[in-house]
C-alpha cells in the first residue's frame, strides 16, 4: 500500500514538473532555432543569432536586465526597509484601530494600479519624478509596500517576545535586543518578503510604462514590444532571460521556507509549522 | 562566577494590573529578600507570582509599589540595568546562536573582551556539566541540556539577582530533581539573592529558605518552610500544604470546644471563635488527652502509609498512619489529637 502511495506521489510530482517545464521547451528550442518551419517538430536549422541579441555588447538587452535589476533589487530593500516596522506594530502588539490601518495598508492592493497610478503620473509629472528610474522605483512600492507589510506582519505575529524578554535580563537594551535576537530570528521571513517585492517590480509592466513614459526601459517593455513584433527567436529568448531569476527566487524562497527545519526554519509566509 | 554583591530586595506593596480597570494580577506584594537568600513565590497557576517576578526583573512595570535592591528603587531602571537575570519555563536560549554564543550573550552587551569571556563561559559551562556542548545549537540539546545551559547564560554575568521563573516545570521527574540539585548548590556557592516562582509545594520546601504563598494576587503567608506545616495562618495556606483538617470551635481558657469535645492546645488560642487544624500524619489511634471514639469509614493503603477517613459526630477527619496500624472500614477505634499538633487558625 505505502509503496503505491509513494509511486502514485511521485507520479503526481512528474506531472506537475512537467506543467512546469513543458511551456519553457518551445522557448528553448526558439532561442536556438536557426530555421524552423511548419510542420516541422524540431528545428532544421539551429542557431546562436537569439544568445548574440541577448548577449550584444551595448545593447538594449543587458542594459534593460540591469534596469530592471536595479529597480528590483532597490523596490526589495525599501518594501522591506517600510514593511518591517509596519510588519512589527501589526503582528507584535494590540492597539486600537489596528483593523483600519492593515485596511489601509492593502488599500494599494485592491484598488486597481491604472486608476491610482493616473493620479500619480501627473503628480510626478509636476515634481519632475515622470520619466525617471527613481519614479519607477517609487511607483513599485505602490503594490510591493502592501504585500511586505502583511508578510512580515504573519512573521511577527508568530513571535511571542519572550526570547526578547530572556535578551533583556541578560543586559541586552531594547536595540540590542532587536539586532542580536529579532533579526537573525525574522530573517528568513525578511528575505521571502524581500524577494516577493523583487518578483512583484521585475514583473511590473503597466506602472513601468505609464510612469516611466518609454524612457526607462525595463525587461517587460523590451519583451512587449518583442512580442508585438515578429521575430519568435528575439521574443523566446528574452522570455527565458525574463523567467530566470524568478525560478532563482522561488528555489531560495522554497529553502526557506522549508517547514519543520528548526531554528532558521519557517512556515509558510511565516504562518508557522505545519505538523 | 562568584557573585561579590548580593543583594537585598525589597518589594513595597507591589501592584500591577494588566490593563486599566482590570483585577489587579498582584495586590500589594511586600516582603524583602535577605542576601543570598533563596524565597520561593508559591501559588497556583495565575496567582500572579510570575508577574510579580517580572516586576522585579523590570519586564513590566508596577502600577503601585515599589522595588528596592539594596535600598535603592529600581522602578524607573530598564530590564537590561538591573542585573537580575532570569531562567524561565522554557529555556528560550537564542536558536540561531550556539551554547557558547548563548552563555557569553550576556558578556557580550557587556562589551566584556573576547578572552575573558571565552574562560568565563568555559568556567560556566563547567559547573552545570555541558563543557563537551559548546559547539552544539540549542535544537540539538535534550530539555535538561537546554535548561542547564539556560541557567549557565544567566549566571555568567554574575547577577545581583537570580530570577528563576517555574524551571523545573518542562522537565521530567528524574531530571526535575537533579535541576534542583544543580540549581540548589550554584545558588549557596555563588550566594545569589534568588527569588524561585513554583506552583509546586515541595519544591518551594526543598529549595527555599523562606516561601511566600501567594493566592489571587495576595501574598497569605511567608515564613520558613516548617512553619507552613507547624503553624498555617489561614484554612488556604494549611490546605495548600496538605493538612485537610479543619475543626471550629470557641476557644476559652486554654481548651477549645468543638464537636469532638474540649481540645487542649499547646499554644493556647485567643478566646473566640477559632479553627483548628491538624495534619493527617500527626493524627493518632490511642487514648488519652484529646481522644475520642471514631468509625473508620475508608481506607486507602498507598505503600508506605494508609490514609484513613474517621468519622466522628459529623466530623470527618482524615488521618495518614502507617501501614502496621491496621484498621478496616467499620472498625470503632480511639483517635487522639496530639496537643503539640493541634494549630489554631483565627476565624
Amino acid at each position: 500500500m505505502r509503496i503505491l502511495d509513494k509511486r502514485r506521489s511521485n507520479l503526481g510530482l512528474t506531472l506537475v514538473a512537467a506543467l512546469v517545464v513543458l511551456p519553457f521547451v518551445p522557448l528553448v528550442l526558439w532561442t536556438f532555432a536557426g530555421e524552423w518551419r511548419f510542420p516541422d517538430l524540431l528545428p532544421s536549422e539551429w542557431s546562436l543569432r537569439g544568445v548574440r541579441y541577448l548577449l550584444e555588447p551595448g545593447g538594449k538587452v543587458v542594459s534593460a536586465t540591469l534596469t530592471s535589476l536595479l529597480i528590483g533589487v532597490s523596490v526589495a530593500l525599501a518594501s522591506v526597509v517600510v514593511g518591517l516596522p509596519a510588519g512589527m506594530a501589526l503582528g507584535g502588539y494590540e492597539w486600537r484601530f489596528k483593523g483600519v490601518v492593515i485596511f489601509f495598508i492593502l488599500l494599494p492592493i485592491l484598488v486597481p494600479p491604472l486608476a491610482s497610478t493616473m493620479g500619480i503620473h501627473l503628480t510626478f509629472i509636476r515634481l519632475g519624478l515622470a520619466d525617471t528610474v527613481f519614479g519607477v522605483f517609487l511607483v513599485h512600492l505602490v503594490p510591493t509596500v502592501p504585500y511586505t507589510a502583511i508578510i512580515l506582519t504573519s512573521v511577527f505575529a508568530e513571535r511571542t517576545g519572550e526570547l526578547e524578554e530572556a535578551a533583556r535580563t541578560l543586559g541586552a537594551n531594547p536595540w540590542q535586543a532587536f539586532v542580536h535576537v529579532t533579526l537573525p530570528e525574522v530573517a528568513p521571513g525578511v528575505a521571502v518578503a524581500g524577494l516577493f517585492a523583487f518578483l512583484i517590480s521585475w514583473g511590473q509592466y503597466i506602472l513601468t510604462l505609464l510612469i516611466g513614459g518609454g524612457n526607462v526601459v525595463t525587461l517587460p517593455m523590451l519583451l512587449f514590444s518583442a512580442a508585438s513584433g515578429n521575430d519568435p527567436v528575439h521574443t523566446s529568448a528574452l522570455a527565458l532571460v525574463f523567467a530566470v531569476p524568478a525560478i532563482l527566487a522561488l528555489i531560495v524562497a522554497l529553502r526557506f521556507l522549508k517547514p519543520g527545519e528548526s531554528g532558521g526554519g519557517r512556515g509558510f509566509l511565516g504562518l508557522g509549522k505545519v505538523s | 562566577m562568584r557573585n561579590s554583591s548580593s543583594a537585598r530586595l525589597e518589594l513595597q506593596s507591589l501592584s500591577h494590573s494588566y490593563a486599566r480597570g482590570d483585577e489587579p494580577a498582584l495586590s500589594e506584594l511586600s516582603l524583602t529578600v535577605e542576601p543570598g537568600e533563596l524565597v520561593a513565590l508559591l501559588g497556583p497557576s495565575g496567582c500572579g507570582k510570575t508577574t510579580a517576578l517580572k516586576l522585579v526583573a523590570g519586564l513590566l512595570r508596577p502600577t503601585a509599589g515599589d522595588v528596592l535592591v539594596n535600598g535603592h528603587s529600581v522602578v524607573g531602571t530598564p530590564p537590561e540595568k538591573r542585573e537580575a537575570a532570569m531562567v524561565f519555563q522554557k529555556s528560550l536560549l537564542f536558536p540561531h546562536m550556539s551554547v557558547e554564543a548563548n552563555v557569553g550573550f550576556g558578556l557580550r552587551m557587556r562589551r566584556v573582551s573576547r578572552e575573558e569571556a571565552s574562560e568565563k563561559v568555559k568556567e560556566a559551562l563547567r559547573r552545570v556539566r555541558m563543557e563537551g556542548f559548546a559547539d552544539r545549537k540549542p535544537d540539538e540539546l535534550s530539555g535538561g541540556q537546554q535548561q542547564r545551559v539556560a541557567l549557565a547564560r544567566a549566571l555568567v554575568t554574575g547577577p545581583r539577582l537570580l530570577l528563576l521563573d517555574e524551571p523545573l516545570s518542562a522537565l521530567d521527574a528524574n531530571l526535575r530533581e537533579e535541576m534542583r540539585g544543580l540549581i540548589k548548590r550554584l545558588q549557596r556557592e555563588g550566594g545569589y539573592t534568588t527569588v524561585f516562582v513554583t506552583h509546586d509545594q515541595e519544591e518551594a520546601v526543598i529549595l527555599a529558605d523562606r516561601i511566600a504563598l501567594i493566592f489571587d494576587g495576595k501574598l497569605q503567608m511567608y515564613d520558613r518552610p516548617e512553619a507552613f506545616y507547624d503553624r498555617p495562618v489561614n484554612r488556604a495556606a494549611a490546605r495548600f500544604f496538605g493538612a485537610t483538617n479543619f475543626i471550629e470551635g470557641h476557644a476559652e481558657n486554654g481548651s477549645v470546644k468543638t464537636r469532638l469535645g474540649e481540645l487542649k492546645l499547646q499554644s493556647p488560642a485567643r478566646p473566640g471563635e477559632v479553627t483548628l487544624t491538624i495534619r493527617p500524619e500527626a493524627v493518632r489511634i490511642e487514648g488519652g488527652e484529646n481522644s475520642f471514639p471514631v468509625r473508620v469509614a475508608s481506607a486507602t493503603f498507598l505503600g508506605t502509609q494508609v490514609h484513613y477517613t474517621l468519622e466522628a459526630h459529623d466530623t470527618s477527619l482524615r488521618a495518614a498512619l502507617p501501614p502496621h496500624v491496621r484498621l478496616a472500614v467499620g472498625d470503632e477505634v480511639t483517635a487522639r489529637l496530639p496537643a503539640e499538633s493541634l494549630w489554631a487558625i483565627e476565624g
